[in-house]
């Protein structure tokens, strides 16, 4: 009975609250119960839930990627600079941002499989360069049509119209406009990166390698590939979110994107807990992102001033940590400590 | 009359359920070295955590230079003199500060010693005891930079600054080459000089004939036998470490179809001699020998984990040189590693997931995953082998080490192979399973060839229609398992007398590959 309480607890607490918190800022916050309230929320997780779908493809492997949140300020940089500086159009902007979050995931995953650097360290190194390289073609400025170029002209080219849609289009659903393009492409992205970890072979590899490499080396799967893809499918969904951020801006803002880091690793981190899988998963990383977009937009409606954000979110952080690796331990039996 | 330095009458000790030694009487005397010999589980790691302080005995009286000693924890069984020299000998130095600071690391945590550290004062102190170990090193290199012999030496000079009464060292020559062991053994034969009683821990036949004295040997927990006559008895010896209790599985040997995979010339060490072998197909081979005997390297030639230091393999007449387990796995050639929770096990994976882990890819379409393929494989397999479970939606964790081992086997059973590799299978798995596993395993032999790697000769003689003795990485003998001469396969296991024994470069064999 008690152990069965447990069980439940573990398995359905989180989402019970998530629909709690949903019910209480109805009743409390005027208008957060409203089609375009809901949307804003979605809009609000989008570009971490991506970045924090990527991390969760590394955590799987038993890896950690510490450089999305500079690779999704580089593509967003990237992107400004092939439209504005090198009139270039949306379709190169967004293959260079997605070759480029490809490449800067292989080069983490050589890092660590073929160089032996521990994860964490080699993908801060590559966070710290990329923060310093993204500023250095333009002198660490922020991009805009009609900036001034170090060689004295002046920067023509400007966002296209439909690099801008990716970031600004909504489309009808019940109501005019209601639905923002980012949150389709996360939706979808979550989606396929669920159907990826958990019905694909490739997937459970994966899992399997996050939980006994050796194991997994043992029976014949590539380990050290599996790895590096999974670098390489952070840095891709980095990169979408960077482009997706700065189809939103309208400007290479050099500025934004400080906080995706951090956000979209307790994103991933939060998803821990959520029904009781006590590992990655990509439906737990995308509720995880949800649930603290509804917190904070819950108490943003009853007033909450905006520096309780960060404090809310550690709070929900440590307490889906002590979730995950407390309770869950102690029900035995799946994980052995 | 030696003295006595260090008497144990009666220890006992249980973890849970697993009586792991069942009244140890032993006397290890001042100027003696004492082998120790027993098989994986014997309770030898256990008798030595209580010795170190690691493990309360339940029952029992140590007694040490003639006082009883009761070790609170590690620290307090150093300070009253049992000192221990781990089998990883990085557990004994500090690899990343220099040869002086390590020697002289316990005056520093020392009461009374100063804040600061005087350089010039360690690495003349340091000198000193490299001096008087014999050990002619600039102390001030870095230990990582030495070779695997010079730590080894500073771990047992560490441990000898603190004067001890007896000194255990567990597998010491276990990652050390032919030379780097020799200069091992002079500082063992100047420790005994001393008089500092001497337990030493080994499976190497070549080792024991080298420093021992006496030769204790144990199973299953108890002191199975004792030799100290001149010259020891060392078939004896290992004859009571493995023991032989009449096998009731009867075996009508097979001599096998056509040869499947054909081993020429095959070197498993840069120095070690050639090893030619054919596997035919039907016939289940155990391949025996000690700890250290290149079993388990063989098993990773094999399999593609480590390159062979020369010779050829066929498979099916064709040439069979894999790059590593991906490759061996395709080509038909399977292995059940030994260790199972660290080689195997997947721990977060339920008894379907954890069977089916090799042929994902047979159980998926389009990458796919079909759950229902995968359950119903591995829940024909689990009733094949006989696996005791609520249902394969069970955690591989809630299952018995013996139930286990069989999902780990039943992996490789699920699909046909053509050489079938088993090493150590029944490593820590109770007999009612044992004999569970090893009739599958000769039931289902058809079809492929079976290697089976064990220690144990009771469970060669289990499972195997021939069986094969390697020692020191050599084939020794080999017997069809029909009135097999047990003093004579005991013999082969022990290795040929060799005054000087000159063994093979032992190197680490890189297991992860791919």
């Amino acid at each position: 009975m008690n152990k069965n309480a447990l069980d439940l607890a573990i398995r359905y607490g989180f989402l019970v609250l998530l629909f709690g918190l949903a019910v209480f800022f109805s009743f409390y916050a005027s208008g957060f119960a409203s089609p375009r309230s809901a949307v804003f929320i979605f809009q609000s997780v989008a570009i971490t839930g991506i970045l924090a779908l990527g991390v969760t493809c590394t955590l799987v492997v038993g890896g950690f990627d510490l450089s999305i949140g500079s690779v999704a300020t580089s593509a967003l940089m990237l992107s400004a600079y092939s439209m504005v500086i090198l009139e270039q159009s949306a379709a190169v902007a967004v293959i260079l941002c997605l070759a480029m979050g490809a490449f800067v995931g292989l080069i983490n995953g050589l890092l660590i499989v073929k160089m032996r650097v521990p994860d964490l360290l080699a993908t801060l190194g590559m966070m710290f360069l990329l923060i310093g390289l993204q500023r250095i073609p333009t002198q660490g400025n922020s991009i805009a049509t009609g900036m001034s170029l170090p060689d004295g002209s002046v920067a023509e080219g400007t966002f296209s119209a439909a690099f801008l849609w990716l970031g600004r289009h909504r489309f009808d659903l019940f109501l005019d406009r209601l639905l923002p393009v980012p949150v389709v492409v996360f939706v979808l992205i979550a989606l396929i990166i669920w159907l990826f970890l958990g019905y694909t072979r490739h997937g459970r590899l994966m899992y399997a390698i996050g939980s006994n490499e050796r194991a997994a080396g043992l029976v014949g799967t590539n380990v050290q590939r599996y790895k590096i893809v999974a670098y390489m499918i952070s840095g891709m969904l980095a990169s979408v979110g960077g482009i997706l951020l700065a189809a939103r801006l309208g400007r290479g803002d050099i500025a934004s994107g400080n906080n995706l880091l951090l956000d979209s690793v307790a994103a991933a981190l939060i998803g821990f807990a959520v029904l009781g899988a006590a590992r990655p998963n990509a439906f737990g990383t995308a509720a995880g992102a949800l649930f603290v977009g509804i917190l904070l937009q819950g108490l943003t409606m009853m007033n909450a001033p905006y520096y309780m954000q960060d404090f809310v979110k550690g709070a929900v952080l440590v307490a889906a940590l002590v979730f995950t690796f407390y309770l869950s331990s102690r029900r035995g039996g799946r994980r052995t400590a | 009359m030696v003295e006595v330095t260090c008497k144990l009458s009666g220890l006992e000790k249980s973890f849970g359920r697993n009586h792991v030694l069942r009244g140890i009487d032993l006397e290890l005397r001042a100027g003696e070295v004492t082998a120790l010999m027993g098989a994986n589980g014997a309770g030898k790691s256990t008798l030595v955590k209580v010795l170190c302080g690691y493990h309360f005995a339940d029952a029992g009286v140590i007694t040490l230079g003639g006082a009883a000693f009761e070790p609170v924890d590690a620290a307090d069984a150093i300070s009253k003199g049992v000192v221990t020299v781990h089998q990883s000998i990085d557990d004994g130095v500090i690899p990343d500060l220099d040869v002086a600071t390590n020697l002289t690391l316990d005056r520093l945590t020392e009461p009374g010693a100063g804040l600061f550290v005087n350089d010039r004062k360690l690495r003349r102190q340091a000198s000193e005891v490299a001096r008087s170990m014999g050990l002619t090193m600039d102390v001030r290199t870095r230990v990582a930079d030495l070779d695997v012999a010079d730590r080894q030496m500073i771990a047992i000079a560490r441990a000898m600054a603190r004067a001890p009464k007896l000194l255990i060292l567990d597998e010491p020559t276990s990652s050390l080459s032919a030379s780097e062991a020799e200069r091992l053994f002079a500082l063992i034969d100047r420790l005994r000089a001393e008089g500092v009683a001497i337990l030493y821990i080994s499976h190497r036949m070549s080792d024991i004939r080298r420093v021992a004295d006496r030769i204790v040997s144990m199973r299953d927990g108890a002191i199975s036998g004792l030799f100290e006559t001149d010259p020891l008895d060392y078939v004896g010896a290992v004859n009571a470490m493995l023991g032989h209790q009449m096998t009731e599985v009867d075996i009508e040997p097979v001599s096998g179809g056509d040869a499947i995979l054909e081993l020429n010339g095959v070197r498993l060490f840069e120095e070690s001699p050639a090893i030619n072998l054919s596997a035919r197909e039907g016939e289940v081979i155990a391949v025996t020998g000690l700890l250290g005997s290149g079993t388990t390297e063989l098993a990773e030639v094999i399999f593609g984990l480590a390159a062979p230091a020369d010779g050829t393999m066929h498979l099916d007449g064709a040439p069979y040189r894999p790059s590593g387990a991906g490759a061996a796995v395709s080509s038909g050639v399977f292995m059940s590693p030994k260790d199972r929770a660290v080689n195997a096990v997947v721990a977060d994976f339920d008894i379907a997931n954890n069977m089916t882990l090799p042929f994902l890819k047979a159980f998926s379409r389009f990458s796919f995953l079909s759950e229902r393929a995968q359950r119903q494989a591995a829940g024909d397999m689990i009733g094949k082998i006989g696996v005791v479970c609520q249902s394969d939606r069970d955690g591989i964790g809630t299952l018995s080490g013996g139930n286990q081992q069989k999902v780990m086997i039943g992996r490789w059973l699920l699909k046909a192979s053509r050489v079938l590799l088993l090493d150590e299978p029944f490593q820590g798995v109770d007999i009612g399973a044992r004999r569970d596993i090893g009739q599958y395993i000769r039931h289902s032999a058809e079809g492929r060839t079976t290697l089976v790697f064990v220690a144990e000769i009771d469970e060669a003689l289990e499972i195997a229609d021939r069986i094969i003795v390697l020692n020191e990485a050599e084939i020794v003998g080999e017997y069809i398992n029909k009135n097999v001469d047990l003093n004579s396969l005991v013999a082969d296991v022990s290795g040929p007398e060799r005054p000087q024994a000159s063994g093979p470069e032992r190197t680490q064999a890189q297991v992860m590959a791919g």
